[in-house]
Order: structure tokens, then sequence, then C-alpha cells
């Protein structure tokens, strides 16, 4: 197990663990703590994925804000010194229930991903125009050259011939080898000054409409993309009409006497 | 990690050199930095309680602490320390077991990790992050939980005030001190601390607390808002002595009651530092001359290939120097301490929501509006300092490859990274780079085996 696989390990228990925690404890500030524990562990999660401004977010909103918020809340509304929980067996059943459908969703959603091709897919790397490939190809060794021409297939049906990686289950090595050179080429075209993770540039750019996986390199007269910062304020509105109505609901109503008592 | 040896970092000198794997080496350059951040970790507030106590003396117009270590007492934090250590660990018994013990933790683990972003000099940082000061706010946030949960958890209606106050305090506050440290972020364009520390190389003008009007308002705002998210006087209701017997940490006693007070004054050097690198040149000394052979020396110690003695050391002045201005803004707020009376929680709550927070807005406002106004009306950026465009060079790719781990290859066009001459008229002019008049060094080749193991890269 190499220190990547042992660190998501621990992370990961922190995460179900401290979710599973929260759900079994029976104090409710100890609940926060769990909760706690679980989302610092998520927002551990996405560092390791390298994506430093989701993490950071993270922390900020959710173990900041979120559960702050919380803890604010059943401070001020308990009625005893430790407010405890207990839940009745129906709602236990019903809720057993629920939750086990929740997971037999999540899991055919999950299981139905092809993680054989490392979600080849996904990052773009499953047809390669035909002369990025090159480029990239030429820079590499022999043996690695004739590896990775052997793993993509040249498609020149249409105008611009591209690689594509056939379907199929790839072997283990095979797999290995194609992740380790994804990242060498990500790692060539990443931007300069970002030195780790370096995601806060990409997220600011594909906000404002220059999304780097299709705008960086394309023509000059090509249109950008939509930006994100529409959505992004649409729901900032939102959010704040949902506080002040909450905020107007949760107020304290005056009661009118009609003796007109002070 | 981050370059500190020539250009190499820690991390990819123990995997290359000394042949640990890629899994060890990362540990062993994380167990590194963790070290010498948890040592500065402990002084630091030895040292801060030590100041706190023969400043506030002064003031009231006595010595201070004179016996321990000499005449003026320098050991008394030391001592303070050895006497916490070993007394009786209580817990009351009305209190949450579980989280009493877990609340000085949270808040100690709050302020320690945020040292992880914070800059000592060029370069000299546990984790490099182009979000360094969204990532500080972000650990910052957390110390509130244990603030909360201490009063909470301590079963007495004293610490449930003040730990409830408190946590308002400090919730309130974080927003007028994130938007007062936006201001110049948005003035310089980068979120990362070490960039941000490069821009203000050079004569004190270049600090960017003299940018616009904006910054130099948001510097005051920004450190009043510390001031208050740190529990300090005049808004320290937490630890109310004539109200609330102590507030939060009334129940705790011995080595507990130091973490909070470790965390305290932890996060107060860390907001000071935060405040000199935005505000008042991190580790530049404000002095042409110095500043530009320092600097040229730092630039040179980037882009080399073995260690370069002149560059380490100039980095080792800088620490200095920020040091000293880190510690110098901590004594401003003992002086403010000890000047000023107490505020109510409701002052505290209105300063906050009804002063500092507008205040920040139009600060805000103002600061992303000025290069426009200022570009419109005179056609400069600036008023009378260089523009930020023009004060650092921009990293190319000879520098990256110093900087990368994985490329063995040594730039031979680094003539991007002489210091000697340039042409064009930049800051100091000296060691700055000739922009655009070599031809572009060629990309660097990809690794050589890309069949190697994925893990820590």
């Amino acid at each position: 197990m190499t220190g990547a696989q042992l660190l998501f390990w621990i992370l990961a228990l922190g995460a179900c663990g401290g979710a599973i925690a929260v759900v079994i404890a029976q104090n409710v500030v100890r609940m926060a703590f769990w909760l706690i524990v679980s989302l610092g562990s998520v927002a551990g999660l996405f560092f390791q994925l390298h994506a430093d401004f989701v993490g950071a977010t993270q922390l900020l909103i959710y173990v900041g804000g979120t559960v702050v918020l919380l803890i604010f809340g059943v401070m001020l509304t308990a009625s005893g010194p430790f407010l405890k929980i207990k839940t009745s067996t129906a709602e236990l059943l019903l809720s057993a229930g629920i939750g086990g459908l929740v997971f037999v969703m999540l899991y055919t959603a999950v299981a139905g991903v092809d993680w054989n091709r490392a979600g080849a897919d996904v990052i773009g790397a499953g047809r390669i125009p035909r002369d990025q490939f090159e480029e990239f190809v030429a820079g590499l060794e022999a043996s690695d050259r004739e590896r990775l021409e052997s793993l993509y297939m040249l498609d020149e049906s249409t105008d611009d011939p591209v690689y594509r990686l056939p379907p199929g289950r790839l072997s283990a090595s095979d797999r290995d080898f194609l992740v380790a050179a994804w990242n060498a080429q990500e790692r060539l075209n990443r931007p300069p000054a970002a030195p780790e993770g370096g995601t806060a540039r990409p997220i600011g750019l594909s906000l404002v409409g220059l999304r780097p996986d299709r705008d960086l390199g394309a023509d000059a007269d090509s249109r950008l993309s939509t930006g994100y910062l529409l959505p992004f304020e649409i729901i900032s509105v939102h959010l704040l009409v949902v506080l002040i109505g909450a905020a107007y609901l949760a107020r304290a109503k005056r009661r009118t006497d009609a003796g007109g008592a002070p | 990690m981050q370059p500190i040896l020539a250009g190499v970092t820690i991390r990819s000198f123990l995997h290359d050199s000394v042949g640990l794997s890629p899994t060890w080496a990362a540990a062993l350059a994380a167990f590194l930095h963790a070290f010498i951040l948890i040592n500065t970790f402990a002084v630091l507030p030895l040292v801060f309680i030590w100041a706190e106590r023969k400043i506030s003396g002064r003031i009231q117009d006595r010595l201070g602490p004179t016996r321990v270590g000499g005449r003026f007492g320098w050991l008394q934090g030391l001592a303070d320390g050895l006497k916490l250590i070993q007394k009786e660990d209580l817990v009351p018994a009305a209190a949450d077991g579980m989280l009493f013990r877990m609340a000085p933790y949270l808040a100690c683990m709050a302020a320690f990790t945020a040292f992880m972003v914070l800059p000592f000099s060029d370069g000299w940082v546990a984790f490099e992050s182009d979000i360094a000061l969204f990532l500080l706010f972000g650990i910052l946030s957390l110390e509130v939980l244990g603030i909360v949960l201490a009063g909470y958890s301590s079963g007495s209606k004293w610490a449930l005030f003040g730990g409830m106050r408190e946590a308002a305090q400090m919730v309130s506050y974080e927003i007028p001190l994130a938007i007062g440290a936006l201001v110049p972020v948005v003035a310089v364009g980068t979120l990362s601390l070490v960039e941000i520390g490069r821009m203000q190389a050079g004569w004190i003008w270049n600090w960017l607390v003299f940018t616009n009007p904006f910054v130099f308002l948001a510097a005051i705002v920004y450190f009043t808002a510390a001031t208050a998210s740190c529990k300090r006087a005049p808004f320290d209701l937490a630890e109310a002595e004539s109200e609330l017997v102590a507030g939060f940490h009334t129940e705790y006693s011995g080595m507990r009651w130091s973490f909070f007070f470790m965390a305290e004054y932890a996060a107060m050097f860390l907001v000071s530092g935060v405040a000199s690198i935005l505000f008042l040149g991190a580790w530049h000394t404000g002095i042409g001359p110095l500043d530009a052979a320092l600097e040229s020396a730092r630039i040179s110690g980037r882009a080399a290939d073995s260690f370069y003695w002149p560059g380490w050391l100039a980095n080792l002045f800088g620490a200095a120097v920020f040091m000293t201005k880190g510690s110098l803004l901590v004594c401003v707020q003992i002086w403010i301490r000890w000047t000023l009376p107490r505020l109510r929680i409701d002052q505290v709550m209105m300063t906050c929501l009804k002063y500092l927070l507008p205040m920040t807005c139009v600060l805000f406002l103002g600061a992303v509006l000025w290069p426009l106004a200022m570009t419109q009306l005179t056609g400069r950026t600036q008023l009378f300092t260089t523009p930020f465009g023009e004060r650092i060079h921009p990293p190319t790719d000879a520098d990256e490859t110093a900087l990368r781990d994985a490329s063995p290859a040594a730039p031979e066009s680094g003539a991007g990274s002489a210091p000697a001459d340039t042409t064009s008229s930049l800051v100091i002019g000296h060691w700055s780079l000739d922009i655009g008049d070599s031809p572009p060094p060629p990309p660097p080749p990809p690794p050589a085996h890309l069949a190697q193991e994925g893990g820590f890269q």
C-alpha cells in the first residue's frame, strides 16, 4: 500500500466513521463534533485529489460556517443541560428502509462507471487530436512511444484525424502506463506559477467563460463557452432570499392583547 | 513542498539524492517542516507572554517579571510553562468529558495548521499554494469551534456565556477580516502570499499599504478585525475577568488552559504576520539598494542548480525581517490591550456590523474601481509607484524547469534568470529580467520513463 492509499484510507475512515458517529451519538453537541470530523476528512480528500480551492472552500463554508451555525442553534434551543435524542423503533425501521434505498441507488451509479479505463473519457484522453498526440509522442523514448501507439488507434474518418482509445478492458499495467502518460502530459500543459494544486486559476477563468479544457488553444474567432458567473450570482441571490425568508419566519412574534396591557 | 536548498525541494532532494521512495521522502519532508513549525508555534507564545508582562508592567508604571533568568526575567515564560505542566488535570463533574478534553486541541490545531501556509521568507513556506490566503482563513475559522465547544462542555454558566459571546464575536469579525484582507489581494491580483510578498521588493513606497488609499484604510480595518478575532482587548469579552470569571476557559487549568493560550498568542502572531505580508512589505526591508541586492541573490538561488549560499542567507535575513515585523505588530496589539478599556458585547457587535462591515465593503469597491479610475484619469494604474505587472519578472520556463521535480536537465537557456544585465526599466532595475529579447527556451522534455509508480507526485 502506497502512502497515498494509506492517507486515503485514513481520510475515508474519518469521513464515513464520523458520519456514522453523527447518527449514533446521543448528545446533540457531540453529533456536531463528529460532523466536524466528517466534513474535515472530506476536505482532506479534496486536497488529496489536488482540488485545493474546493478543499479550502469546504473548510471555510462547511466546517467554519455550517457547523458553527449548527452548534449555535443547538446551544440556543437546548432545553436541558445536555440534550439527548431518542428515536422510536418505527422511526428506526423507516429510516433503515430509506437508507437502504439510497445506498442501492448510489451503488448502481458508482458501479456503472468504467473504472478500468481510469476515466479516460472524463479527462478527455479518450480522443486526442493527431498533432497533439504526435507532438507528445515525439519526445518519448522508443519503448514508451511504441507502447502508447499500440494502445491508441488512429481514426481518419473525419477531417481532423484523432487518436482514439478503443473501448474494452485494459490490463492493469496498461492502465497504469496510460495514467502516467496522461499525468506527464498534464504536467507539461500546466500553467506556470501554479505549484501545488493550482485549481484556483482555472476555476476563475471558467467562471468568466474561458474554460481551460475547451477554450485554451482554440481559434481566435471561436466563441468562448458560457461562463459560470451568472448561475453563481443567481444562486447567491437565491440563498439571500432564503436567509431573509428564514429570518422572517423565525422572528419573535408580537402578541397583541385585546385589553392592551403593556 | 518548497525549494529551500537551491532549486530543489526537500522532498525531491530526499527522493533523488538520498534515494528514499516517494512516500517516505514526502513523509520525511513533511515531518521536517512540521517539526520546525511546531517549535516556532510553541516558542513564540513563551516570548510574547514575557513581552506582554513586561510591556504591561511598563505601561502601568511597574517593572514586570525581573527574577527568572536574570535582570529582565526573560525566562518567565518557561517558568510559567513548567508550572502549568505540573498542575493537576481537572475535569469538572458536570462537564461533558470527551468534548471538554477535545476542545483545547481543536483550537490549537486550527491555530497551528494555519502556519502551514504562512511564508517566513521568499519560498520558505511549508505548503506553497496560490490560494494561500484563502486556505489560511478557512483554517483559522476552525478556532471558533474549539472555543464554543469549550464553553458548552464545561458545564458552568460562566463558561457557557463566555463561549457564546466569543463565538458570536469571532464569527462576526471573520467577515471584515476576510474582506479587509481581500483589498490588497484585489490590488495585486493573486491570493498567493509568496507572490504578494515578492511584489513589495524595493523602496518602502512599494509596500502595498501605500498603493492606494483604500488599501491604507483596509490595513487599519484589517488590524482592528484581527485584534477582535484574536479575542484581544478591547474585544476580550470572552476572558472578561470582571464579568465572567474567566469566560470560556473558566474550568480549564494546567496544560489544557495553556493550549488555549498558545493558540491565542500563535493566532496573534499569525494575523500580524499576514498583516505584514499583505500590507507592510513582508520580508523586505524597504531600503532600495539593500532590497535589490537581497532580491537578486534570492532569484539566483531559486534558479540555481546547486546550493547557493547567498540566496539562502538572503532568505534567512528576510525571515528575520519578517519575524521582526510580526513581533512589532504583536507588541502593538499588546499596547492596545493595556491602553483601551473593554467594550461591551453589544458595542462589540455594533462595531462589527454597523461600522467595520460597511467600511470594508466600500473599501473593496474602491480598491476594485481604483485602477479603472486611475487609468481613465491619468493613464497609469498607480499614482507614484510601479504598476504591479512590471514589478516582478514573469516565471520563465527556465524557472519552471529548475523548480520542477521530475526534470533532470539543467536549464541552459537561463538567460532569463541572470541578475546582472537588464535593459528594461523595472522597479529596482538591477535584478529584473530582459523581457522579450531572448527567444523563449524550448519546452522541457517529458520524463524519460512513464511507467513509474503514480503514487505521490
